[in-house]
């Protein structure tokens, strides 16, 4: 019982997670109907940002209080440049082409990112560093810590806030027009551009919150992290029903319980026959079993087959 | 086909210049680069059946490679004595296939994940393909590491050893052999082993482009709806481009097994599956002479940067401040957005667009 | 020619979008070897009606029979075998393919060649390929492009690309040839030689289905119309007394000849 309720806690957690890069997948498919296959990589360089400047303000005797909002504000910035230069060199110029050619510039966006960031940051694990006690709770039987807290709390108010961007200011509205129908808002007078850009500049400020959040949690960061990330926020984001961004919340959560259900209780299941090391298999099959089953998601509306 | 006396003395060159290429790239630059020249055939091979996918029927397969790996296991496990760990009661020596029996079924299975793959995922868009394609090209190498116990399938990271080389009529390749009396070493053999299998590769390209088949895929390609208002079966054909694509895969993949004498999760990795796409693309989606130039460029680029830009670096620097391998790949990344934004059609315009030049010109003249 | 049974007809077609009723309760019948016109204001419906029988969309409700079988739900391959052709408002052609390739396309449904045949090349397939080439060379000269036939589509003009369009819509031998607003973007010259084909195409048998802004062609060509206004038939019958009729007066606000170029949405 202790188990299962530490496998939930666990999955919740990694879930908020999921459903912050989630949302930013959801975000820009919702509006170009494409995926934004470097947004993975914008969430690793996130972490690796937020790890560089915290370790540098600690070097400089800051103290963490101040050290790490200031590590995250400056990786949300980093990544909010990133996200908008994606668009520029990716999307933008493609936005007429075939389907395949954004697909293909993506896919180069973020091995040149990957790559960078190894030039840069090295092949070697990058630990975060220990600031606060990071106290461990009983709960009920289960741990749970002060970061895990920290996490689930702030991705639920970050979610929260998002929600109220979207459905209660100028910019939501602009955003939810240009979803439905980019022509018909270009008519009534907003400009696309900028809304696209800055869907895809708080698509990436979310991802970098994501980064730091994952590598805190994990105690590690690495310049391959985004790849498998990114691929999980997209089976999130499908999950939940893509292009909605309640689902990519909700696909988000799931897919987190899912995982870590999955990875302590498969060897059970398989009479040993499968470990915890098939962790990372979850996401595909749920992804595949999506598709086949349900390939609008949970709480999406049918888009099987729209061209 | 036909030739006129030109292009048939210039085809003629072309085939003695390729059966003399192992042997002047030995006395060039060492027995080494044959072996190097070995492995760009391989590339280009899994390169054209890429292009079947990408270039012909415009389906983003981003985990090619585990299709590779699907036909390099096949054979690695039934042509090495491997399968006696697993197994010491039914197999005490390993299963020892011959080659020949293993390849087309290397074709099949990695045809039949193929089908498995695209069939949820045809009927939706495009990138719902190149998405899960990508997660299923990490997935096989999750497999590979682990399926080592608690039956020992696939040895885990360590990879699989001492797999039977191939043999031609019961010539091994693997071993330096007499032929009419010239000495042939292994890298010379599986050369021209892989020269046939790449000019077979390529007729077969050739042949289904120019088909009723190959005209339906371009059509998908083109415009997926009016492609089906045309009574075309895109679900159908899609799944037959991609199953297709697979078991050139996997018949490429075998033949990897089969000259390394090796295989390993590492050898199948993302960036492998980069690697092809890049080769597709560069050389211009559905040309096959654009392949080949891309597969040749890119399976050498490794090399030329290894022997180049480190000791240039060293000169430079004094120490090797980019490591070859992250160059390689910005350098793919990079390649894949230059052409995407500036040369889509690749570096060699297609057959169509210069058969139209050429009709341009002809109607000018009159 | 048996002009008893009808080649198609729709029994209560309903289809919504959202809350956005594009058709509602429409029937309708062609009959065999007449060339039908299909009318309204934009965004009436026309062609939503269009993309369900050939398959594009999914009626909500009601079916269509089309030569003796019925229709309810169908991908747009089935229908097309069945003998429904079409062409598209906003030309939907294989845009670097040659025209020849383009229309070879249309003969996918008739001809049978797979891979295997592909692979060996052998007597059948080439014999096959061969009158593949012919017959599209044939539709190539038949509307009057013969000469641009290893042209890019794309680099077709307009008005070629409107015929090219036809040809390959023919080279799936249709019963229905269904086309939408082949004359827009056409000049005078244009629309009447594209007015010629269409009188040529009907007396090879070729039943047509015609969406169009141009009311003059219409008028001058069709058999019978229908008018759609707001998802809903408010009208059929031959062209001079739908012409008269003050459901389509009022329909069009007194709009006695409508742009021929104006585009329509969705709808």
């Amino acid at each position: 019982m202790e188990i299962l309720l530490q496998q939930i806690i666990n999955g919740l957690v990694q879930g908020s997670v999921y459903a912050l890069v989630a949302l930013g997948y959801t975000m820009v498919y919702g509006i170009l109907g494409l995926i934004n296959f470097a947004h993975g990589e914008v969430v690793m360089i996130g972490a690796m940002l937020a790890l560089s400047a915290l370790t540098a303000l600690l070097g400089l005797g800051a103290p963490p209080a101040l050290a790490l909002p200031l590590s995250l504000v400056l990786a949300m910035a980093g990544c909010m440049a990133l996200g908008y230069g994606i668009e520029r060199i990716a999307y933008r110029p493609l936005r007429h082409a075939p389907r395949l050619a954004p697909l293909i510039t993506a896919i180069g966006l973020s091995i040149v990112l990957q790559n960078l960031a190894m030039m840069i940051w090295g092949r070697e694990y990058h630990s975060f560093p220990q600031l606060i006690a990071n106290t461990p709770h009983n709960f009920g039987g289960a741990i749970i810590n002060d970061i895990q807290i920290i996490i689930f709390v702030m991705a639920l108010a970050i979610m929260a806030g998002l929600m109220v961007v979207v459905h209660r200011t100028r910019l939501g509205r602009a955003m939810r027009a240009v979803a439905e129908n980019q022509h018909a808002a270009q008519l009534m007078g907003v400009d696309i551009n900028r809304v696209i850009s800055l869907t895809f500049i708080l698509g990436s400020a979310l991802a970098a919150v994501a980064g730091l959040m994952v590598s805190a949690n994990y105690g590690l960061a690495h310049y391959y992290m985004g790849f498998l990330l990114g691929l999980k926020a997209f089976t999130a984001a499908v999950l939940g029903g893509i292009g909605n961004l309640r689902g990519a919340m909700l696909g988000g959560l799931l897919l987190g319980l899912i995982e870590s259900l999955g990875a302590g209780y498969i060897g059970d299941l398989t009479g040993g026959f499968m470990g915890s090391n098939y962790q990372d298999v979850f996401a595909f099959f749920v992804l595949i079993a999506v598709l086949v089953f349900r390939p609008s998601g949970l709480l999406g509306e049918r888009i099987a087959e729209r061209a | 086909m036909k030739f006129n006396s030109k292009s048939k003395s210039l085809l003629a060159a072309l085939a003695i210049a390729l059966l003399l290429l192992p042997f002047v790239t030995e006395a060039l630059l060492g027995r080494g680069w044959v072996r190097i020249v070995d492995f760009a055939m391989l590339y280009i091979m899994l390169a054209l059946g890429l292009n079947i996918v990408v270039g012909l029927a415009g389906l983003l397969d981003l985990g090619y490679i585990a299709f590779f790996a699907v036909g390099a296991y096949c054979y690695a496990l039934t042509g090495s004595p491997h399968l006696a760990l697993a197994f010491p009661m039914a197999f005490p020596d390993g299963v020892h296939l011959s080659f020949w029996i293993v390849l087309p079924l290397a074709a099949l299975v990695a045809g039949g994940f193929g089908v498995l793959l695209g069939a949820p995922t045809l009927r939706l868009r495009g990138d719902y393909l190149a998405i899960v394609t990508l997660g299923f090209g990490e997935i096989i190498r999750i497999f590979l590491n682990n399926l080592n116990a608690p039956i020992n399938l696939t040895n885990g990271p360590q990879g699989i050893g001492r797999i039977d080389p191939v043999s031609v009529a019961s010539v091994p390749l693997n071993i330096t052999q007499n032929i009419f009396g010239i000495a042939l070493p292994s890298v010379h053999l599986y050369f021209y082993l892989f020269l046939a299998c790449t000019v077979l590769v390529i007729l077969v390209s050739q042949r289904l482009e120019r088909s009723r088949i190959g005209r339906a895929w371009m059509a998908i390609r083109e415009d997926e709806i009016a492609a089906g208002a045309m009574g075309i079966n895109t679900r159908n054909l899609k799944l037959l481009a991609f199953a297709m694509g697979a078991m050139f895969g996997g018949a490429s993949g075998a033949l990897f097994a089969g000259f390394q004498g090796f295989v390993s999760p590492e050898s199948f990795s993302l960036m492998e599956s980069i690697m092809v796409l890049c080769m597709v693309v560069l050389g211009g989606m559905g040309n096959i002479a654009g392949v080949i130039l891309g597969g040749v460029l890119l399976a050498v680029l490794p090399e030329v940067l290894r022997h180049g830009v480190v000791p240039l670096q060293q000169a430079l620097f004094g120490k090797t401040v980019v490591d070859p391998e992250s160059l390689r790949m910005l350098l793919f990344g990079g390649a894949l957005i230059v052409m995407m934004l500036y040369r889509p059609a690749g570096l060699l315009p297609s057959r169509v667009r210069r058969r139209e030049l050429d009709t341009d010109e002809a109607a000018e003249k009159v | 020619m048996n002009h008893t049974t009808p080649l198609l007809q729709l029994s209560s077609i309903c289809k919504q979008f959202g809350g956005l009723s594009a058709l509602s309760d429409v029937s309708l019948h062609i009959r065999r070897g007449e060339i039908y016109g299909l009318i309204g204001p934009n965004g009436a419906g026309k062609t939503t009606l269009f993309n369900v029988i050939t398959g594009l969309y999914q009626p909500g409700a009601g079916e269509f029979q089309f030569n003796g079988a019925r229709y309810q739900a169908c991908k747009p391959h089935v229908l097309a075998k069945a003998g429904i052709a079409r062409t598209f408002q906003n030309i939907r052609l294989f845009a670097n393919l040659t025209a020849l390739e383009n229309v070879m396309i249309g003969r996918h449904l008739r001809t049978r060649a797979g891979v295997f045949g592909a692979l060996l090349r052998n007597r059948a397939t080439r014999d096959e390929e061969r009158a593949i080439t012919g017959r599209a060379r044939e539709l190539l000269r038949y509307v009057g492009i013969e000469k641009p036939a290893q042209t890019l589509a794309k680099h077709l003009s307009y008005g070629e690309q409107r015929r090219l369009e036809i040809a390959r819509a023919l080279a799936t031998d249709p019963l229905l040839l269904a086309l939408d607003e082949p004359a827009a973007g056409m000049n005078a010259t244009e629309t009447a030689s594209l007015k010629t084909l269409l009188q040529t195409i009907r007396a090879s048998g070729i039943t047509v289905l015609l969406i169009e802004h141009d009311v003059k062609l219409i008028m001058g060509l069709c058999d019978r119309v229908a008018v759609l206004d707001y998802g809903k038939k408010i009208a059929e019958g031959v062209p001079e007394q739908v012409r008269k009729d003050p459901a389509v007066i009022a329909a069009y606000l007194g709009q006695e000849t409508p742009r021929p170029q104006a585009g329509e949405g969705q709808g």
